[in-house]
């Protein structure tokens, strides 16, 4: 697609994470050196690490403030603000923006920038959170970098890398932690960060049109078990690694000590009424720890589906469409977040019921 | 509140002279009676009265910023470069950022100054010799010269810094907290104001930094600017044109802000009279208004078009104004 008529189109904003050390910048050489016809605009950290020549790379500084209620839940990236403004004067001379981050940033002020920012928001949408994750090295991350965790639990497309680094049994093991957190991404098994791009470019993740499926991944093999509470199954069956599911008797079940995941579900409608006001005090009083939550709703005597996304504090929600003839008309939530406060989210919850 | 000026609003636009930018517009000064209309990448257009059009191609890439002092316009790009035009359309480039950072902010001031900034660097170049240059706390947001003498205002996170580029003393700071773009001195220099990344002004009273805060906006303030004599200070941000009192001592301190020309949509862009109380207003749909504060009088200058109107200019003498879309319209209007 290129890039006159598209004045009007929001350009889609990729937001690529990773600790130290996991393959982004290969990825992000990878991404600007491949044939695809597409020119992308990318916003680094490290200037130089880069090692192709784009007159379309920017440096950035990372500078996170509050907005002025002093909540950390509305943190912002005030140079994205800067930036992307910036970037709009040669719009149409692009396809798609990239942040990256550093390996020790938390991605929610970068995604929170595109809610928070009226403008920003306005020219661009959040495309995905890409994460980067080191086969060998992540197992040891998740006990000692918060950020590391951080970056898992955001993410909608994970890249385990450096599976060649590592045996089928450590690489198994890993997927199981990560899943532990977030069952919920997508997750694809790499070696030196070979990906086909449009496995992490033009995902919609953040689109509340494409909230159509909010099952755990693993449950997309159909392997017919009933996750309804969606966390802590150890295994991935969502993609085709090569090796056979004959280890079943031998699921690996991890809770991570101060990650979760869950999900919610009924098949009772919703009364509008009152699920509102309970989910905008969850966020309030809770929102620190809820990394994100989404969710498809049933309201009583509404036609259409309803469907949201949350970060943190800030919440997103929009009819989506008309409830098909057929479809099962069920309320389904998730959230990820450290230390939830599980009992009383699903008591919450209950009580909304219309 | 109507959604349109009213039919019977008396109208100037058939004394526009349409101006095809081809591009969006982002500022626009005057040389004397020449129209300096920045665009949004590379170039500046100057548009003499009853002359011949002329663009000027300066950078290579977006313009990110830009100023006048009446004399010349300033512009800052992401090619890391700082131009200075004249009516003329002769360019000087007065620097290149020796890391080709891009050039966020400008600022025209007295006597020929001229101040970048770059990241958390902002520069100054007053008469002959180098820049000289100071490192403030955060990426600067915005950049202003007082009114007299060469102390240069630079708005940061928190804050803004009050530096004497020509004295060795550390800057002044003034501390709010939050996020701090553009900012802007009253035109006797005793008040100074920024917008902030929430929709609301904070100000301050030079003499003593006391605090004052104008809110009440449906969105971030974009443009903001004094009227003849800074008896009162103009703002876009919200569905009307609001004007907060800086008549007294204590500014805009307990006192409310008046408020005309209610729309439908956002004023975005305003732009005041260089010798009456009038204000030219901008709007989202792409509307101008010319506003009289004594009685709130309106006077229709431009119909509604394609974008969100983002640059509005007067000459000094008030009787040419100039306004700028970012769908790329733009058009002088001969009021004399």
């Amino acid at each position: 697609m290129s890039s006159e008529k598209a004045q009007t189109e929001k350009l889609p904003v990729t937001v690529l994470t990773g600790y130290l050390g996991a393959g982004k910048t290969t990825l992000l050489n990878r991404i600007l050196s491949e044939p695809h016809g597409k020119k992308y605009a990318v916003i680094v950290n490290e200037f130089g690490e880069i090692g192709i020549d784009n007159e379309l790379v920017v440096g950035a500084d990372e500078e996170v403030f509050e907005m002025n209620n002093g909540c950390i839940c509305c943190t912002v990236r005030g140079d994205l603000i800067r930036i992307i403004e910036g970037l709009m004067r040669r719009k149409g001379k692009f396809d798609a923006i990239i942040v990256e981050t550093t390996g020790l940033a938390d991605p929610a002020p970068v995604a929170q920038t595109f809610f928070v920012d009226e403008n920003v928001g306005r020219r661009t949408k959040l495309d995905a959170v890409v994460t980067v994750a080191d086969a060998k090295w992540l197992k040891d991350r998740l006990k000692d970098a918060p950020e590391a965790k951080n970056q898992i639990a955001f993410a909608d497309v994970i890249l385990l890398n450096k599976t060649d680094l590592v045996t089928d049994a450590e690489l198994c093991e890993v997927e199981a932690r990560i899943r532990a957190i977030n069952p919920y991404a997508k997750l694809h098994r790499t070696q030196r960060s070979q990906i086909a791009l449009n496995e992490i470019l033009g995902r919609n993740a953040f689109d509340l049109d494409r909230i159509l499926d909010i099952e755990p991944e693993f449950l997309n093999a159909g392997d017919g078990h009933d996750h309804d509470h969606g966390h802590d199954h150890g295994h991935d069956h969502g993609h085709d690694h090569g090796h056979d599911h004959h280890d079943h008797g031998g699921l690996k079940h991890y809770h991570d000590e101060d990650m979760q995941s869950f999900s919610l579900k009924t098949e009772k409608p919703l009364s509008p009424d009152k699920f509102f006001p309970w989910i905008q005090k969850l966020v309030a009083e809770d929102g620190p720890a809820i990394l994100r939550c989404k969710g498809i709703l049933n309201f009583k005597d509404d036609p259409d589906r309803f469907v949201f996304q949350g970060v943190h504090m800030i919440l997103d929600g929009d009819h989506q469409r008309a409830w098909k003839d057929g479809e099962k008309r069920d309320s389904k939530l998730v959230f990820i977040g450290r230390n939830l406060p599980e009992e009383k989210i699903r008591k919450g919850f209950d009580a909304v019921v219309a | 509140m109507a959604d349109t000026a009213p039919p019977n609003t008396p109208s100037v636009v058939e004394r526009t002279r349409v101006i095809a930018a081809g591009a969006p517009v982002v500022a626009a000064h005057f040389l004397g009676r020449t129209a300096a209309l920045v665009l949004g990448e590379e170039a500046v257009l100057l548009v003499p009265y009853k002359g011949d059009e002329q663009r000027l191609a300066l950078h290579g890439g977006g313009i990110l910023s830009a100023a006048t002092d009446g004399v010349s316009v300033i512009t800052g790009g992401d090619d890391g470069k700082v131009f200075s035009t004249d009516a003329k359309g002769e360019s000087r480039l007065i620097a290149t950022d020796a890391k080709r950072r891009w050039i966020d902010h400008v600022a025209a001031g007295p006597d020929g100054a001229v101040a970048w900034s770059a990241g958390k660097s902002a520069f100054v170049l007053a008469g002959k010799g180098e820049p000289r240059s100071i490192e403030v706390q955060s990426t600067v947001g915005g950049l202003a010269f007082a009114p007299k003498g060469v102390r240069l205002a630079i708005a940061h996170y928190n804050g803004v810094s009050m530096w004497f580029p020509n004295a060795q003393a550390a800057p002044e700071l003034l501390e709010w907290k939050g996020s701090h773009h553009d900012v802007a001195f009253s035109p006797n220099g005793q008040f100074m104001v920024t917008a902030m990344q929430e929709p609301a002004l904070h100000g301050w009273r030079v003499v003593d930094a006391k605090h004052m805060r104008m809110s009440g906006y449906s969105a971030r303030v974009r443009s903001f600017a004094w009227t003849v004599g800074g008896k009162w200070l103009a703002t876009s941000g919200s569905e009307q044109l609001v004007l907060w009192p800086f008549q007294g001592k204590d500014g805009p301190m307990g006192k409310q802000p008046k408020m005309f020309a209610a729309f439908a949509v956002r004023v975005t862009t305003v732009a005041c009279h260089p010798k009456q109380e009038v204000v030219a207003v901008g709007y989202a749909d792409g509307t101008v208004l010319l506003v009289r504060i004594d009685d709130g009088a309106e006077v229709l200058g431009k119909k509604p078009g394609d974008g969100p109107v983002t640059a509005l200019g007067w000459d000094a003498a008030g009787t040419l104004l100039a306004f700028g879309t970012e769908a790329g319209e733009a058009g002088l209007i001969d009021l004399a």
